[in-house]
């Protein structure tokens, strides 16, 4: 008899979609995925998929350094909600983690989250783009992705660099892609919108100049490369070349990348700031198309909270970044077929860092690292209401319909009924 | 009308009706007491985190030709805190109970944010390089005092329009009168897009200029040079600025007329500054009954109100 | 009737609908050439006098008045215009605008200005149109000629010369027009 069972959902993962209970047990791990299960403790899920817990490769939990706008505790509390069971958490805390000293405290800070915790490590020291951090030695304690997110590493050589060594590590290093001189002083996309309102913009070439940059870097070094959020269409494009060429690369979109475009600026409220920019309905159309045809692996949300009153301040002057971990799979279902949003936010991104042991599968023997889904449940976005400690999301008001029910973190129901259990 | 935050806020049915109505405000100024007690008892608040003294001298006179009560918070005067935020400044501002800001800031979209956390009237008096509405509407009425109106005209705005606020809302402005326009600057000094904006574009203003009814001149800052957008303000002289000779190739009514401060010698000659066909000083004359138009519009008139 | 009339009185923005011909425009221009000698009589002559009509009913019997005192006397009398949207006391209780731009031609220091308007009613815009006189120098005098006057004072304002005492009923309206003048209703309906 097992502890719990997961009783009428539909099961979907890599392997197929069959109608079928889901039993856990005491360790926390897939007893056995069949009908008419039985067990000590039952979950109705009824009318909803049971799928393996969302993967998210990016996102800012901004502990430690910036606790106001979120802490590990609340950005997992938010996630778990969201049906991620794992997170990748990006680098560019204060201070980065850029060593084994701040790789273990995030390590520790995790350890009672959620959602699974793993640190990100940057891959200079201090981000800054000069010397090479000790990717080694953050390895040695688990770190399988590396990224000087928010930045991206402008010195060619360095890079090259970094790939060669990293290379030997078995690890991936992610690139933001922005080239600081081209983008310097824009706050938004440079374009029609950027023109009428007068607010600085950077070009869509100054991400697609250190996509290239890298794709030839991959293909010189032979070591793999990841695109964080992609957002233009030649981005994609290129991706979509270097794919076809045999070259190692995988590359991430965020939700707000395929469902918002620059208009929506026109307001002047900082909540729609991001780095990269919302861009244009082509650009929008082109990631979508990416996400569908396998040239972008991943849905990442680039959840990236800031406070009220950073988000306060006049556009220039506010901080860029936008919540993701509470609406992405909404957003994900609303354009994609089931299946295909599960991939995207599941089991790619769980192969992508390295995680596809514990986390991407519903299977036997496997930790029981699941989310429920009621795909036609239809909500809407009240910024008041998110678990996230911060407000920035640019949904406010919109109904979405997808919503998780129940999430399972290695066994343990950390959201049930739509409520966050601790 | 609650507030007067960007040029299409107006229309052109709006526009017109301003200008009318700044008609009444040039006959006050001209009166022995130039002053009216419409706005009596209200408060009108400029709040400059750039510093303008023109500017902001032409809405205190505009408010006290309407008997309002006036406050200066300028950031060159200290009276905004240093770090204290842009919401606490509004919100500390708006407690002391004032019924319009009139607000004047680096950043794009201030106007806005401020109109969303106050209940009082708010006039932008220029927000980064997005729009500069009285600025636009003062060149509005000076054109219809000299040329009489729009209709067949043609207007060149000459100069740095990407960085420019008086540049996009006089297009604004212009266009939504039926003039046509035509910008004149070299590709740097040009927005990125010009997407629907409805004008002509030249790089040469030696071939414009017979054709126009207004060259409009725009500022040319030093700062452009660093920022690797023109090689030398000479070179922008040679190739762009409104020489003595230059001036000679406008048709004998056309006007010269310039936002100020002038940089002399750069953008306008000395010379061509001082003649008569340049209304520069008009401008700023009619600057102030403009503005008295626009704050009796918002706070006296009642237009907002249902009967 | 004034613009201003029709956008205060309730149904505001409503519609003139005349019931009774109360003056017709002969008996409006006797009324005027009367006034006229009036005010020549009660100044003793037309020197220092200036005539000033509210605009917009007071307007063309300015015009008028001034024409007539002309012919009887054989001197000019210098005509200004006056609009007393800035002067109002309701200003942000209802919709206020200039209807045209003020002209008042000369310096009205040590002068008689005499103050014309078509329908003296409640006498709040008389009381505004005084203070608007006083920005333009300080009158030895000012008279007030009405056309029609209706009653319902609010404020001590009396006139000098009358066309017509015609009692009203506070809801009923006066239209004083190039045929004449009407009593009628107001009545909601197309604004104009």
């Amino acid at each position: 008899m097992s502890e719990l069972v997961l009783k009428g959902g539909r099961v979907v993962d890599a392997s197929g979609t069959r109608e079928a209970d889901v039993a856990i047990d005491a360790e926390g791990r897939i007893a056995a995925i069949g009908p008419n299960l039985d067990g000590d403790r039952v979950v109705d899920c009824g009318g909803c998929v049971v799928a393996p817990g969302l993967v998210d490769i990016h996102t800012h939990l901004r502990e430690p350094g910036r606790e106001e706008a979120e802490t590990i505790e609340t950005g997992s509390r938010a996630a778990a909600l969201g049906g991620y069971t794992a997170v990748v958490a990006m680098p560019n805390t204060e201070p980065a983690i850029d060593s084994a000293g701040i790789v273990r405290e995030v390590l520790d800070l995790g350890a009672k989250a959620l959602c699974d915790v793993r640190p990100a490590g940057a891959i200079t020291v201090g981000r800054e783009g000069e010397r090479l951090a000790p990717l080694a030695e953050m390895a040695a304690l688990g770190v399988r992705l590396f990224t000087d997110d928010g930045t991206g590493v402008q010195d060619s050589r360095l890079m090259r660099r970094a790939l060669e060594y990293a290379s030997s590590l078995g690890v991936v290093l992610a690139q933001h892609c922005e080239d600081a001189g081209l983008a310097a002083g824009g706050h938004m996309h440079e374009g029609e919108w950027s023109s009428r309102l007068g607010i600085p913009g950077v070009p869509a070439e100054a991400e697609e100049l250190m996509v290239q940059r890298d794709i030839a870097l991959c293909r010189l070094t032979g070591a793999p490369v990841h695109f964080l959020h992609l957002s233009t269409a030649r981005s994609v494009e290129l991706v979509r070349q270097a794919k076809a060429d045999g070259l190692p690369v995988t590359a991430e979109a965020a939700p707000h990348h395929f469902t918002l475009t620059h208009e929506v600026v026109q307001g002047y409220d900082p909540v729609f700031k991001v780095n990269p920019p919302l861009r244009t309905l082509v650009d929008v159309e082109a990631v979508a198309i990416g996400l569908a045809d396998g040239t972008i692996d991943a849905v990442a949300t680039d959840h990236a909270p800031h406070s009220q009153e950073a988000k306060e301040q006049p556009f220039d002057e506010a901080p860029p970044g936008m919540l993701g971990l509470e609406t992405a799979l909404a957003l994900t279902l609303e354009r994609f077929p089931v299946e295909r949003a599960l991939a995207l936010l599941s089991w790619q991104p769980a192969r992508v860092a390295q995680l596809a042991g514990e986390h991407g599968a519903v299977a036997e023997g496997r930790p029981a690292n699941l989310c429920v889904i009621d795909p036609t449940a239809t909500w809407s976005v009240d910024p008041e209401k998110l678990a996230s400690k911060s407000r920035n999301t640019p949904y406010a008001g919109r109904t979405m319909t997808g919503r998780v029910r129940h999430t399972f973190l290695r066994g343990e129901p950390v959201v049930l009924d739509g409520e966050a259990q601790r | 009308m609650r507030h007067l935050l960007s040029i299409s806020d107006l229309g052109r049915e709006g526009i017109e009706e301003l200008l009318d109505l700044t008609d009444s405000f040039v006959e006050v100024a001209e009166r022995r007491i130039p002053k009216v007690p419409a706005l009596r008892g209200k408060n009108v608040v400029s709040l400059f985190y750039e510093d303008s003294t023109r500017t902001r001298l032409s809405f205190e006179t505009a408010a006290k030709r309407l008997s309002a009560d006036t406050m200066n918070f300028s950031v060159s005067t200290s009276s905004v805190k240093k770090g204290e935020s842009l919401k606490d400044t509004v919100e500390t501002i708006e407690a002391m109970g004032i019924d319009c800001i009139v607000v004047r800031h680096g950043s794009a979209g201030v106007p806005w944010q401020i109109a969303s956390w106050v209940d009082a009237s708010v006039i932008n008096a220029g927000d980064g390089w997005h729009e500069h509405p009285t600025q636009a509407l003062l060149d509005c009425y000076t054109i219809r005092q000299e040329l009489g109106g729009f209709t067949d005209k043609r207007i060149a705005i000459v100069g740095d329009v990407k960085h420019s606020r008086v540049a996009r809302s006089d297009v604004l402005a212009f266009t939504a009168l039926g003039a046509s326009v035509t910008l004149v600057a070299p590709p740097t000094l040009l927005p990125p897009s010009l997407e629907g904006w409805p004008v002509d574009v030249s790089h040469d203003i030696d071939e414009v200029l017979p054709k126009v009814d207004v060259v409009y001149l725009l500022r040319m800052q030093k700062e452009r040079q660093t920022e690797a957008l023109l090689p030398s303000l000479r070179e922008y002289t040679a190739t762009y600025g409104l020489t003595r000779d230059r001036a000679r190739l406008l048709q004998e009514h056309a006007l010269v007329m310039h936002p100020g401060p002038m940089n002399r010698g750069v953008e306008i000659a000395a010379e061509v500054a001082d003649l008569p066909r340049s209304v520069i000083t008009r401008q700023v004359a009619n600057g102030v009954a403009v503005r008295s138009a626009v704050l009796f519009l918002l706070l006296g008139s009642g237009s907002d109100l249902h009967v | 009737m004034a613009e201003r009339e029709r956008r205060t009185t309730p149904p505001y923005g409503g519609v003139f609908v005349p019931r009774t011909r109360i003056m017709d425009a002969e008996a409006v221009r006797r009324a005027i050439t009367r006034i006229a000698h009036e005010v020549i009589e009660r100044n003793a002559g037309l020197e220092d006098v200036v005539v000033v009509g509210l605009q917009t009913g007071g307007v063309p019997l300015a015009r008028q008045l001034a024409d007539e005192l002309e012919r009887i006397e054989g001197t000019e009398v210098p005509v200004g215009t006056l609009d007393v949207a800035f002067y109002r006391d309701d200003i942000g209780l209802r919709p206020v605008m200039p209807e045209a731009v003020t002209n008042i031609p000369v310096d009205l220091g040590a002068r008689v200005v005499v103050l014309v308007d078509d329908v003296l009613f409640t006498g709040r815009t008389i009381r505004a149109a005084m203070d608007a006189l006083t920005d333009f120098g300080r009158p030895r005098a000012i008279q007030l000629a009405v056309m029609i006057d209706r009653g319902h004072r609010e404020l001590p304002i009396r006139p000098d010369f009358v066309g017509k005492n015609l009692p009203t009923r506070r809801d009923e309206a006066v239209d004083v027009h190039e045929d004449g003048v009407d009593l009628g209703d107001m009545v909601k309906g197309a604004r104009r």
